[in-house]
């Protein structure tokens, strides 16, 4: 009898545990974005997301990081578009003739490492491209760094997502006569291509929000950008660096970007699990 | 020209080329999967190559140091000055092995705990609710993070916890310190902790799902309690895997730069206590990108910390990926 009690303490000690640990961790993300709103939506202002910095503005001055968040758009987008051409194919090989093969095996465990890759490094790595290739810091560089981050996660998520089409549906294309190309354009990625498409928007917004990669190879400047080879502000190191100044005007505007960037990837990752949902109209199962 | 063109059609298919039921259509469909096979191909290969690439790269740039230093003074001296052409990365490493292991302490236990409340138990209801909100907290930027961290865990240690903590436990050295900041590897260890939560609860989730169910029934139907299921043979079963979480979390802990570098100090000293600063290798990385083209061999030492970096994580990572592979093959 007195073991059956034990048993049952410790089946309840535990649930409560577990309970209490979900609401830990589940509160964090609450707790963080009540502060980001918080703190954010005072400073936030119409000037903030439509003025480049003025001078002094890192004093306090009026202004606004209209560069930091074009500059980051620009730099996320370019790095998207670069690791899109060069994931699909990836990711249609993975799932091609050789599917079972050594190779596509030792792709995946290469994709899985470059992702735990740290990001600094990808920025290290961009910033020995650019010392070999005489260049300075400019978007250019900052979009290269961002599509070597962006490529893995893109890489997987389509593979991924290319795996829930079932067998059938491809034998029933080659029975057809259809070439494996043929068969990849007109039926895997027409099958998969909401969920590709979440795997993009996943990416774009890893990209968007890092800041260690694009600190060496994008620079940061107070114009828009205006060229791939001029330097380019963006929104992650907005918000470092206006928190990293003495001034609490500045601070407070940090606070704002903080909540500007917050936003934009929160309603991409809704985004992306939106379409995973609703775009299957067309897709068998 | 024509080793490719050998290369792309066989002698067999080369025969039937002069087969008339052979339109040129058909050349130019074989032909165009053809390539499209070969580049595809092509661009795998070089995924698979990026990894020595980039090792390689920093190799490069880290030897004039590599060459002029002994690596042991590199590893395990605490001479910092850059200027005198002294470079000990002790003071780094140590912060970064503080931080992560504090990251780790306060990660772990609850992530493991809200896996198998998750994966076991949750009604399906709760587990709808509560995965996609995990997978929010895994998007948010590291910056945000650092901003969340400067604004509510500093002075939540600077204010709370350490003027508690060192008024009742003030004896031991892990606890004592000269720096009321609040910034240190406490904070550095926390903010680290929220981070890589949802990565250590998604594997670690994922993989104790993967457990045959069978094993689960058997367990339940010779009287053994859930909680008693659970810890004799569900996490017996997904050890490899609870393991695997943690090492990737780890990793991941290991490399995080911004959020980090906010909140935990940055002091080039080897921290005593947890609430004292620290200088972690990714901070030192990020935060000296300016100066280090101008100050000889600098460059070197900053990018030949990158690739020790790199390496670390390198090999945590491929362990963690090894044992998830072996054992979703035993399942």
């Amino acid at each position: 009898m007195k073991q059956h009690r034990r048993r049952r303490l410790e089946e309840r000690f535990f649930l409560v545990l577990m309970v209490f640990s979900t609401v830990t961790v589940l509160g964090s993300l609450f707790l963080i974005l009540y502060t980001i709103i918080r703190r954010g939506m005072p400073a936030l202002s119409v000037d903030m997301l439509t003025k480049v910095p003025k001078g002094g503005y890192y004093l306090g001055k009026e202004g606004g990081i209209l560069n930091a968040i074009v500059g980051s758009l620009y730099l996320a987008g370019g790095g998207t578009l670069i690791a899109l051409v060069l994931s699909l194919p990836i990711a249609l090989y993975l799932h091609s003739h050789a599917r079972h093969s050594r190779v596509v095996h030792v792709t995946r465990l290469a994709l899985d490492v470059l992702w735990g890759v740290p990001s600094i490094v990808y920025g290290a790595f961009g910033f020995i491209i650019l010392l070999a290739l005489g260049m300075r810091a400019s978007l250019l560089g900052g979009i290269i760094a961002l599509a070597l981050l962006e490529l893995p996660i893109m890489t997987r998520g389509m593979d991924e997502a290319i795996a829930m089409i079932p067998d059938a549906l491809k034998e029933a294309s080659y029975a057809l006569g259809a070439t494996h190309l043929e068969t990849a354009v007109k039926v895997i990625l027409r099958q998969s291509a909401p969920a590709l498409l979440t795997a993009v928007l996943l990416a774009f917004g890893r990209g968007i929000g890092d800041a260690a990669s694009v600190l060496f190879t994008a620079g940061y400047t107070d114009r828009l950008p205006d060229s791939l080879l001029s330097p380019a502000a963006s929104l992650p190191l907005a918000i470092f660096f206006q928190l990293g100044t003495p001034f609490p005007a500045v601070q407070q505007r940090a606070y704002a970007s903080a909540l500007v960037l917050t936003v934009i990837v929160l309603a991409l990752s809704i985004a992306a699990r939106y379409f995973a949902k609703r775009l299957t109209r067309n897709v068998v199962k | 020209m024509r080793r490719i063109a050998a290369k792309l059609f066989n002698p067999k298919s080369d025969r039937a080329g002069s087969d008339p039921r052979r339109s040129r259509r058909w050349w130019k469909r074989v032909a165009l999967d053809k390539s499209a096979h070969y580049t595809m191909r092509l661009l795998t290969m070089a995924t698979v190559g990026l990894v020595p690439l980039i090792a390689g790269a920093l190799l490069w740039r880290a030897w004039p140091i590599l060459a002029t230093h002994r690596l042991t003074s590199l590893l395990f001296s605490q001479a910092w000055h850059p200027l005198r052409g002294e470079f000990g990365f002790l003071p780094f490493i140590m912060g970064t092995l503080w931080v992560t292991t504090v990251a780790m302490l306060l990660a772990v236990p609850p992530s493991l705990l809200t896996a198998i409340y998750l994966a076991e138990y949750a009604p399906v209801r709760v587990q709808r609710l509560a995965n996609p909100v995990i997978d929010l907290l895994a998007g948010i930027p590291s910056v945000v993070y650092g901003v969340w961290g400067v604004l509510v865990i500093v002075p939540l240690v600077g204010n709370q916890i350490l003027p508690f903590v060192s008024r009742h436990l003030g004896a031991l050295a892990l606890f004592r310190t000269d720096n009321p900041t609040g910034f240190g590897v406490l904070a550095g260890g926390a903010v680290l902790a929220v981070m890589i939560f949802p990565l250590i609860i998604a594997v670690a989730q994922d993989l104790i799902r993967a457990v045959p169910q069978g094993l689960r029934e058997a367990s339940l139907s010779l009287g053994a309690t859930r909680w008693q299921t659970v810890k004799h043979v569900v996490l017996r079963r997904a050890r490899a895997g609870v393991v695997a979480a943690v090492v990737l979390g780890c990793s991941r802990a290991l490399g995080e730069t911004m959020a980090v570098l906010m909140v935990v100090g940055n002091v080039p000293q080897i921290p005593r206590s947890i609430f004292d600063a620290a200088y972690p290798l990714p901070a030192l990385i990020a935060n000296n990108y300016g100066e280090m083209m101008s100050v000889p061999l600098y460059d070197a030492a900053l990018l030949g910390s990158a690739l020790v970096l790199l390496l670390v994580v390198l090999g945590f990572n491929v362990a963690s990926r090894l044992a998830v592979m072996r054992l979703v093959g035993t399942n």
